[in-house]
């Protein structure tokens, strides 16, 4: 839990305009990083609710998808040796139908109750694929090496080099899918529920079957990142699949780079992963950790100087210059 | 005419407070009813009740003789009933025209149909030179056009306004006046709250007065002005208003 504080820390301050919120991803885009223990995964929240001046996750806990993505693929491969493309599609299915289990008891909660409400639902889940004999238990799952067809079954021991592609291609596929929502009637519907949920609904918007699909995109999305997680890791530990750590990273990046923005989350992760990974070449093992502690110090810096990301600091300058309001893509 | 919106012992208690106590009026189809009534006397709350906002402790809502009481906001505003707030709502991180194609997808699911009617509205209300700036950066004035302009593209058949020419300056009001006037020209039905005694006599055909949650008077606005409850609740502040 120590990623809990930083987190807790930077929940409370704020109260400013843009970021007092926060957000449903809508995607979850893999980067792998050279340290199998660390794939970065990042977010995409173009839906942040402005509320009660907390920053919060204002979604089941990503890690959930993350982890039924990983699961899906890798069971249905050991046990019926299917396909981990089938996988992907069948985790993406479970993950959003686990999103609608988990949002529509919570939607009538706000603010703080919904987070502590993500939270324990987030840890039952954990509990659960931590006692089940049949997905591995507490010692998680194991996929089987396989060398005959690496496309096929997404194994390709002699470099690391596909995998990066893998992960492009699906951050790719992921950025095409968030750039045609934001500009469909569903996205402009989100955000417009987003700010001002009263207006929203004045407007005919039916909240929360708009909120419900939300999470359903983007659970099926985080799922994704789980299914190549899993397939490049070929590890799975419901420990650290489920962890609060994947959650805060994937609200991190978003948070960092701009919430609600297009480009945000992937600057985010440009900051975030690097960061990480030098963190841990300086500090070496006695260091595993500080890449946490440097994450809490920048979201506390965020959240004090720039509550609406990174991002937004370049695009007024870039307005300033050309004097334009035209608005971020 | 016809009977339009019909409200039938519209009653909401918080607590030991009663913010309406059976309210009943009606709205005929074309025609401005003005509300008015000191703060406090419960005009946004009938709001509230009418558009599905707060479930009402009793009485009846009909739109056009179907009964919409307890219905959800979004179901009642898909029947035809667009709202503003007295409070603003414009949503801040969208620019001026997203803010109308969110209330243009109400109809339609076709966005360049709807970036049509968006720009139409706001051709209409006036807000056309501003629709590439976003909606945190108009003046109160502008975002009260705005969110007018937001309902209007909804092309509903009752428009619920609730302070249109509240804080604005005087020389906006006179724009603000025409512009309401030309709506129900247009055939819309509209119902206006309003603080301001000489605007609302302009405007409405019938008056609701208002006070402490109860109907003190109901009729043509001389008839509604020179009832005694009415002066009584607003002994001295008419020629404040005005």
């Amino acid at each position: 839990m120590a990623t809990a504080a930083p987190v807790g820390r930077g929940a409370r301050c704020g109260g400013n305009r843009v970021v007092a919120r926060l957000s449903i991803y809508l995607q979850g885009i893999v980067f792998p990083s050279p340290d199998d223990s660390h794939f970065a995964v990042c977010a995409h929240g173009p839906i942040v609710e402005r509320g009660s001046g907390t920053v919060r996750p204002d979604q089941p806990r990503p890690s959930n998808f993350f982890g039924i993505g990983a699961y899906s693929s890798t069971v249905l491969f050991t046990k019926y040796a299917i396909t981990p493309w089938a996988g992907l599609l069948v985790g993406m299915l479970l993950s959003a139908l686990a999103a609608v289990a988990i949002g529509v008891p919570t939607l009538r909660l706000r603010g703080h109750y919904f987070a502590i409400a993500t939270l324990l639902i987030g840890s039952s889940v954990q509990i659960v694929f931590q006692r089940w004999d049949w997905v591995g238990a507490a010692s998680g799952l194991y996929v089987p090496i396989d060398r005959t067809s690496p496309l096929f079954y997404l194994q390709f021991h002699t470099s690391k080099v596909p995998y990066y592609y893998l992960a492009l291609g699906a951050a790719a596929a992921g950025y095409l899918v968030v750039w045609k929502l934001r500009r469909s009637r569903f996205g402009f519907r989100l955000q417009a529920l987003r700010d001002e949920p009263d207006a929203a609904a004045s407007l005919g918007i039916a909240i929360a079957r708009h909120k419900v699909l939300a999470f359903m995109i983007s659970g099926a999305m985080m799922s994704v990142a789980g299914t190549f997680y899993g397939q490049y890791v070929l590890v799975l530990d419901p420990e650290r699949l489920f962890s609060m750590e994947i959650s805060i990273i994937v609200l991190l990046m978003t948070v960092l780079g701009g919430s609600g923005t297009l480009w945000g989350p992937a600057l985010g992760a440009a900051i975030l992963v690097p960061l990480s990974e030098f963190s841990r070449i300086w500090f070496g093992g006695t260091g595993r950790t500080i890449d946490l502690i440097l994450y809490g110090i920048l979201i506390l810096l965020v959240c004090m100087w720039r509550p609406s990301g990174i991002l937004s600091l370049l695009e007024e300058r870039i307005r300033r210059r050309t004097g334009t309001h035209e608005p971020a893509p | 005419m016809s009977l339009l919106l019909d409200v039938k012992g519209l009653t909401k208690r918080y607590g030991g407070l009663t913010a309406n106590a059976e309210m009943t009026f009606d709205v005929n189809e074309g025609e401005i009813v003005g509300i008015i009534g000191p703060n406090g006397a419960g005009k946004s709350t009938l709001f509230d009740l009418i558009t599905g906002f707060q479930p009402p402790d009793a009485g009846r809502v009909l739109l056009d003789g179907r009964d919409i009481t307890g219905l959800r906001p979004d179901r009642i505003s898909r029947l035809g009933v667009a709202r503003t707030f007295q409070k603003l709502k414009p949503f801040p991180d969208l620019t001026v025209t997203e803010n109308v194609i969110v209330g243009a997808l109400a109809r339609t699911s076709d966005m360049k149909t709807a970036r049509d009617q968006a720009l139409e509205s706001l051709a209409f209300v006036d807000l056309l030179e501003k629709r590439n700036h976003f909606a945190r950066e108009l003046s109160t004035g502008q975002r009260k056009r705005l969110e007018l302009a937001r309902g209007l593209a909804m092309s509903p058949r009752l428009i619920l306004m609730d302070e249109v020419t509240g804080g604005v300056d005087q020389r906006t009001i006179a724009g603000l006046i025409e512009l309401v006037l030309e709506l129900k020209h247009r055939g819309l039905t509209i119902v206006t709250i309003e603080h301001n005694m000489q605007v609302i006599m302009r405007l409405a055909d019938r008056i609701l007065a208002l006070h402490a949650g109860r109907r003190i008077a109901f009729g043509a606005p001389e008839q509604v002005r020179s009832e005694p409850a009415v002066v009584d609740a607003y002994l001295g502040t008419i020629d404040d208003a005005a």
